[in-house]
């Protein structure tokens, strides 16, 4: 079996030849682009735990304006968290419908997908312009500074998110759901599950505990 | 318009940085000139510029961090004369907020653009090669990681003519480069340059994790990796942990400036300590990033050089190992003083020593290697062994001040100054000459000059100790580091060895450009046919100087540790290979074009010309969604052309 042989066709190598465990040469273009990903994802985790701790440093600094606890809305936190948690649900549906190669289910769940993370945007928005309003803005305080950086660097993300599946869907409809098209789906569903992990971290450390 | 950007920006009543200024951008401009006339620039776009060919970007990054050692070295020679001379009534040529600015800019160029463009590209050029595979496993991507760090370095010098650099130490401490304190420009300089550059060397990591760990020859298991890429995975893995500590930490401390925050501001809840804590959570394993690429070069010089396997193989991937675990346990010994108390200190310091223990594996292994064995003393061998010597020094010196009790004495001196640039200079620059001069010829398949390269090698040697050892003293007698006066003439004699000292580096670098130059005009003789002109080890040599695009017509089946070795020892492989299709990636102008449009995005955020900050940055992501959007980055080699080009080689 020749390497390009191997690249074709990776499942039906046996495990002592299998590519990029050194048994058997260089893994193929799915497993590398999948790790590599992998790889910025957890790096990406490392700049928010820096944003975390900074948070946790924060927590008592409050120089005499607001503290968490009388700033948020628990309910709305609440209804931000389902609609990405619903989000990521989604998303998943549509990585299945695209391994299956279903571009009409797909783009159905992509536009849920983009819904609910446009909704958990729209609300996250509004509580912020509610804060600033209420002169509880990121410059207020040492505290607010950490809250703002550490949530609004996760909303950046979330948006970032939703312009790449926008990018994504528009290579879908142009090129069809092929191989190299599938595998940058692949890293956006992991990009999309890893923003979810985070804000389950965001909502139990920033919302939960507060309040 | 231009934010804050007005001809008051261009210093001109300072001669010293209008005038090297000048002289720098004459030197670019007819740089510039020859490349038009000549008509060079079709080549050098097509060969080099678009180029995503590791080798190609590993020699970029090795020009880009030479050319900044002479920027870098410049300061540090201007701040020496400065101290020799600036003793009791006299003041010295550089007034204090000039002085300022050359240290900063010392620091923080040595670090960011000379010692990581100068590791990062050897791993470029030699990790593929080692692990005998024909690319990484993301060209397009280590392109643009190269042109960031190249945007990074060009907006560090542009500060020296259009407006000023910061006057805060290369660590930036707040409160003092807040915007209270540090109110103009020099702190915005040094923020998103590295910020910029940062995201080059974190898409490094990230690229060189996954070659290493999901690109290797057939049979290459991990324990058959050379141990330069042994390091290298470390020193990646230790990028991506790290670096994005750094990014949030420069975040905040640009939110803070930019829009009133309070993160570590005096005010409003701000803490400085936390910037501290953040800082060296990345400064401590960064230099190990520096250091362990370079232990990896002494282990395949040592071993070369002997004749022998290095000795205890398993041992040193084990101590690169627990180095790269350790290094994230010790970041508070750079501030004992902070007063975190006794038993937060005693636990950091005595991790602190524990890493001699890994390291002092390491030393015994290349002492044993080099133990019986056939030592044959080219310059790569001379600056291993020299560092043996002199890293055992900076590295007795760290833990005495791993010590806290004797930190609170010698925290902030000239001490401290020496210990750091024993490690660094004995160790990392070192490392990075040895490398240098053992990969040189495949890089460019002809042998650097022997005689200019020993004479270069004792001239660093010598320089070093001439410039340093004064300073461990001067340390011990109380002097503080970062003094644009000195006030205690009795401290003079020492100031004025250590100023020879740095004219003698000044010779050892003199000596490398002699030796480069006589290299090329004398390359004929100098050629390298067989690949392998240090009788080698490793998979790198059993490919032709230079090495063709695709590096291994074939990709070699590895068996052992020294693959290389055992292949020469069991006589050559059969003369007709079975030549298959191969796929090389495509040229790509997305490095550079993404880079040019950094370079407007950085310098509007610096200037405060936002309508030109959003504008580079909106065309900067367009490149990298046009480059995203194609699907063909990849051209095929069939195997009658590979072997058409194979027979002409």
């Amino acid at each position: 079996m020749t390497l390009a042989e191997i690249d074709r066709a990776p499942n039906e190598v046996s495990s002592e030849r299998a590519r990029g465990r050194g048994g058997g040469g260089p893994a193929p273009k799915r497993i590398v682009v999948a790790y590599g990903f992998w790889i910025f994802i957890l790096s990406d985790m490392v700049m928010f735990s820096a944003l975390f701790a900074a948070y946790a440093v924060m927590l008592g600094n409050t120089a005499g304006g607001p503290t968490g606890a009388e700033l948020f809305n628990i309910r709305s936190a609440f209804i931000e968290t389902m609609c990405l948690l619903l989000s990521s649900y989604t998303c998943g549906l549509g990585a299945l419908s695209a391994e299956r190669r279903d571009p009409a289910r797909f783009l159905i769940f992509a536009a849920c997908t983009f819904a609910l993370g446009a909704a958990f945007l729209f609300i996250e928005v509004t509580e912020f312009a509610g804060m600033v309003e209420k002169g509880a803005g990121p410059s207020r305080s040492g505290y607010l500074s950490a809250f703002f950086t550490l949530v609004g660097t996760h909303g950046i993300h979330v948006a970032s998110g939703l312009i790449a599946l926008v990018y994504l869907v528009a290579q879908v409809i142009a090129k069809g759901l092929q191989a190299a098209v599938l595998r940058r789906l692949l890293c956006w569903s992991l990009f999309w599950h890893a923003l979810d992990i985070v804000w389950i971290g965001v909502f139990t450390l920033v919302y939960l505990w507060a309040t | 318009m231009l934010g804050r950007l007005t001809w008051a920006a261009i210093p001109i009543n300072e001669p010293l940085p209008i005038i090297s200024g000048a002289a720098v951008g004459l030197f670019v401009l007819a740089v510039l000139i020859t490349i038009t006339v000549k008509g060079w620039w079709p080549y050098l776009w097509r060969e080099w510029l678009t180029s995503v060919d590791h080798k190609r970007i590993g020699i970029m990054y090795i020009v880009l961090g030479l050319v900044m050692l002479l920027r870098g070295f410049s300061d540090a020679i201007m701040m020496r004369t400065q101290q020799a001379i600036a003793v009791g009534t006299a003041q010295g040529y550089l007034p204090p907020e000039h002085y300022d600015q050359v240290f900063s800019a010392h620091g923080t160029i040595m670090i960011f653009f000379v010692a990581m463009p100068l590791v990062i590209g050897l791993m470029n050029f030699a990790v593929p090669l080692q692990l005998g595979v024909r690319d990484v496993a993301f060209p397009v991507l280590n392109s643009i990681s190269l042109w960031l760090t190249a945007t990074g370095a060009l907006l560090i010098n542009a500060s020296l003519v259009i407006g000023n650099f910061a006057r805060t130490g290369w660590m930036a401490y707040p409160p003092l480069s807040e915007l209270a304190f540090s109110p103009d420009v020099g702190v915005d300089y040094y923020l998103w340059s590295l910020q910029i550059s940062g995201v080059g060397s974190l898409l490094t990591g990230i690229n060189f994790v996954t070659t290493i760990l999901k690109l290797r020859a057939p049979g290459m298991t991990y324990f058959r990796m050379p141990v330069f890429c042994w390091t290298a995975l470390a020193s990646s893995l230790l990028i991506v942990a790290a670096f994005p500590i750094l990014t949030a930490t420069f975040i905040m401390l640009l939110l803070d400036r930019h829009l009133g925050m309070h993160f570590f501001t005096n005010d409003a809840g701000g803490n400085q300590m936390m910037y501290v804590n953040l800082f060296w959570a990345w400064g401590h394993p960064e230099v190990y990033i520096l250091i362990l690429p370079a232990f990896g070069i002494y282990s395949e010089v040592v071993a070369t050089f002997s004749g022998k396997a290095l000795f205890s193989y398993r041992s040193m991937v084990w101590a690169t190992l627990g180095i790269c675990i350790l290094s994230f346990m010790v970041w508070l010994h750079h501030f004992f003083t902070m007063g975190a108390g006794a038993d937060v200190n005693a636990f950091f310091g005595i991790m602190s020593s524990v890493i001699a223990v890994p390291t002092g594996v390491k030393v015994f292994n290349w002492l044993f290697t080099m133990f019986r064995g056939r030592i044959v003393f080219k310059t790569p061998m001379l600056f291993a062994v020299g560092f043996i010597v002199t890293f055992a020094i900076g590295g007795l010196t760290g833990v005495l001040l791993a010590v806290p009790p004797v930190d609170f004495v010698l925290h902030n001196s000239t001490f401290l100054v020496a210990h750091f640039h024993n490690v660094i200079i004995g160790g990392v620059l070192f490392g990075v000459l040895a490398g240098i001069n053992y990969w040189f010829p495949k890089a460019f398949g002809f042998t650097l000059d022997e005689r200019l390269g020993r004479a270069s090698f004792w001239c660093w040697l010598i320089g070093f100790y001439l410039a340093f050892m004064p300073l461990y003293a001067l340390g011990l007698m109380g002097m503080t580091r970062r003094l644009e006066h000195i006030p205690d003439p009795s401290w003079q004699p020492l100031l004025l060895v250590a100023e020879a000292g740095a004219i003698v580096i000044l010779c050892a670098i003199l000596c490398q450009i002699a030796q480069l130059y006589v290299s090329i005009r004398t390359r004929e003789q100098r050629r390298d046919l067989t690949g392998d002109p240090w009788n080698g080890r490793t998979l790198e040599w059993s490919t032709s100087s230079p090495p063709p695009d695709y590096n291994f017509a074939v990709l070699p089946r590895v068996d052992s540790i020294d693959a290389f070795w055992h292949l020469k020892l069991a006589g050559r492989p059969p003369a007709a290979p079975a030549y298959e299709a191969i796929e090389m990636p495509r040229n790509s102008p997305a490095g550079f074009v993404t880079a040019f449009f950094a370079v407007v995005m950085g310098f509007s955020l610096i200037w405060q010309i936002w309508w030109l900050a959003i504008l580079g940055f909106a065309a900067a992501a367009t490149v990298v969604l046009i480059a995203g959007w194609s699907i063909e980055r990849e051209h095929e080699i069939s195997a009658a052309e590979l072997a058409r080009m194979e027979r002409v080689r």
